[in-house]
């Protein structure tokens, strides 16, 4: 077995090398760096060229324009509105809840295993 | 010295426990006292590591000189308290006492500002006994009073902020769903005893009979470690107790939620484990368990804004894909070309994401643990440009992140990769939902990303600087672990993993300990 087989983990369909991927990696970011390197060099930082133009408008406070973590996601979240509803629903916070979801659960596996489902 | 050693670790970090109140008024003296106890536990975990891969199971008898010994009565069959150590046990005493010792080491600095801190590294201390007693024993009643200790250590922990009204309530709800968790083990414990008499596991497995009666101890047992070990329906007290938690006994209150777990595969595949009794059902409603697991705690994580409350549910999640790997193993037991075609594979696949897990979630939490330290808030909304006061945390975090959402070249996707691939061939649609759970995992993550280190930087945190260098180091060795567990997945799983799916699904050698009958 050679060292680069050692390192392969198979499984039942397929495999997987990590040693392998890596220089893949490596040698994508040599091709990505190369064309990097041919790109424009009129770019200066720190001069009037990097400011954002908004149509002659004053641009706002940075810290006021970011996108804030609760709208993230926030189409995601809206699309899926009926299946949230029913998810805040089941986390009440209720620790009486808490106890009915486990004698559920346990009413479920008793019914599968003793009833012979 | 070596024959002593599951009996010393249960010892050495108990008398740690019991001295570190004694170094009240001693300044760090109980923070460094937890760190060199942790690290000596760490020690003899690796030894017996070793000792048992190379002989075999090792068995450990309290009261007498070897585990043979019979009664004068002629009585043959095991009465002492008997540990048990095979390469499972052997795997998840490993994973905890590195946690123990790089939480210790985490908290030095992030709770040195707190009152009471002999306290909470006895308390560290007794968790690390509970969860190691847990994975050790061979005994069903000491299995029982073990996950006491772990649920009593890991509530007052849970509660340890008590200046904060959350986690006081974080707590008290830990503290009765562990008790009620407990107690119905106790119940189930009792059911068994009733009908056989004794209560050492190996011999209990010789012994069912699967009758009624043995069918609901298992449904009880089954349901209560699934709620210790946070499937859905019964994760709810994850987050309250995962997000309360100080960030520095998170990594071995993750370990605990595992030992549960463990529990959970040594009740299923040891006890019940007879194959001549078809428990193919049991092996389907963990895998559908895990599916719903994954699924529904990935989904909850997506819309959370407490950073710590979103890794909660991403915990929840992740123990899903051990459900789903270890329940398709289960699912084709009976079924000797499957399980050699596929299910000690998804096995595999379950028990590395258990270690994997355990690593990169203790990291993500101590990444928010670090947040918290130096911005005095849990709320996203409030962070942004931290990246670049905070690196070591900003590098830690990306490791941890690409490891849960399953990106090579990094540990969580060697574990996702074997799942994947079994699942598939147990039912395609638990595959499906293994993908996208992935995919939304990674959406979380980069939402966390986003708002708390990158963008401009928030005015209020100018002066914050990168946090003290002992969390730093250790968040730095679990981003270190993230990376060497996934460029060389098979080193773990030849020397750790496989050795520990072998000694759960042989259940004929688990039995024949000491040459009983």
């Amino acid at each position: 077995m050679t060292w680069i087989e050692s390192l392969t983990l198979n499984s039942p369909s397929g495999f997987w090398n990590p040693i392998v991927w890596l220089a893949f990696l490596v040698i994508f970011a040599f091709i990505g760096y190369l064309i990097y390197s041919r790109g424009n060099r009129s770019y200066k930082p720190n001069t009037e060229q990097v400011k954002p133009f908004i149509s002659g408008n004053a641009v706002e406070d940075v810290e006021e324009i970011r996108v804030r973590a609760g709208d993230i996601y926030w189409g995601f979240i809206e699309a899926l509105k009926g299946y949230y509803n029913v998810l805040m629903r089941m986390h009440s916070g209720d620790l009486r809840d808490y106890i009915l979801w486990y004698l559920g659960l346990g009413a479920v596996i008793l019914f599968v295993l003793v009833g012979g489902v | 010295m070596i024959e002593h050693l599951p009996a010393l670790m249960i010892a050495v970090p108990l008398f740690g426990a019991f001295i570190a109140p004694l170094l009240k008024k001693k300044g760090s003296a109980p923070a460094v006292w937890a760190v060199i106890i942790t690290g000596v536990t760490l020690g003899m975990a690796l030894l017996l590591v070793r000792q048992v891969l190379a002989q075999g199971m090792m068995v450990y008898v309290f009261g007498a000189d070897k585990p043979t010994l019979v009664l004068p009565s002629g009585y043959r069959v095991p009465v002492r308290i008997i540990f048990e150590v095979d390469a499972i046990g052997a795997f998840m005493a490993l994973s905890a006492t590195l946690m123990s010792f790089i939480g210790a080491l985490y908290s030095y600095s992030h709770v040195r500002n707190e009152t009471g801190l002999e306290k909470y590294y006895a308390l560290l201390l007794l968790l690390e006994v509970g969860i190691l007693g847990m994975v050790l024993t061979g005994d069903l009643f000491n299995l029982f009073v073990f996950l006491e200790i772990a649920g009593i250590a890991g509530s007052a922990l849970v509660g340890f902020r008590n200046y904060r009204g959350e986690a006081s309530e974080a707590g008290i709800k830990y503290l009765i769903v562990s008790a009620v968790a407990s107690l119905m083990v106790l119940f189930s414990i009792g059911l068994l005893y009733g009908q056989y008499g004794n209560l050492n596991i190996a011999y209990l497995s010789t012994q069912i009979s699967f009758n009624t009666v043995d069918m609901i101890a298992l449904g009880i047992l089954f349901a209560s470690f699934a709620m210790k070990c946070g499937s859905v329906p019964t994760h709810h007290w994850v987050p309250d107790a995962y997000t309360e938690v100080p960030s520095g006994i998170n990594p071995t209150l993750l370990v605990a939620t595992y030992a549960s777990l463990y529990a959970l595969f040594r009740v299923s595949f040891s006890l019940f484990g007879n194959i001549t009794v078809n428990m193919s059902s049991l092996g389907w409603i963990m895998s559908i368990l895990g599916v719903l697991t994954m699924f529904i705690g990935v989904t909850m994580a997506l819309v959370q804004k407490d950073v710590k409350r979103l890794m909660s549910y991403h915990a929840i999640s992740q123990t899903g894909y051990m459900l789903l790997g270890v329940g398709v193993g289960l699912a084709v037991l009976n079924d000797p070309a499957k399980l050699a075609a596929f299910g000690r594979d998804a096995m595999a696949g379950g028990i590395f994401h258990i270690i994997n897990h355990i690593i990169y979630k203790s990291l993500l939490l101590m990444t928010a643990g670090a947040l918290f330290y130096v911005t005095g808030t849990r709320n996203l909304n409030e962070m942004g440009g931290l990246a670049r006061k905070m690196p070591y945390t900003t590098i830690a975090f990306i490791v941890g992140a690409a490891a849960i959402s399953g990106i090579p070249p990094f540990n969580g996707f060697a574990s996702k990769f074997l799942i994947y691939e079994t699942s598939y061939q147990l039912s395609p649609i638990f595959a499906v939902f293994a993908m996208v759970t992935s995919v939304l995992t990674l959406a979380s993550f980069v939402k966390v990303f986003a708002s708390a280190f990158l963008g401009p930087p928030v005015k209020k945190y100018e002066e914050v600087r990168e946090v003290p260098r002992s969390m730093v180091i250790a968040m730095l060795i679990l981003a270190a672990l993230c990376i060497l567990f996934g460029l060389f997945p098979n080193v773990v799983l030849d020397k750790l993993v496989y050795p520990a799916v072998d000694a759960l699904l042989k259940l004929g050698s688990y039995q024949t300990w000491g040459g009983l009958p």
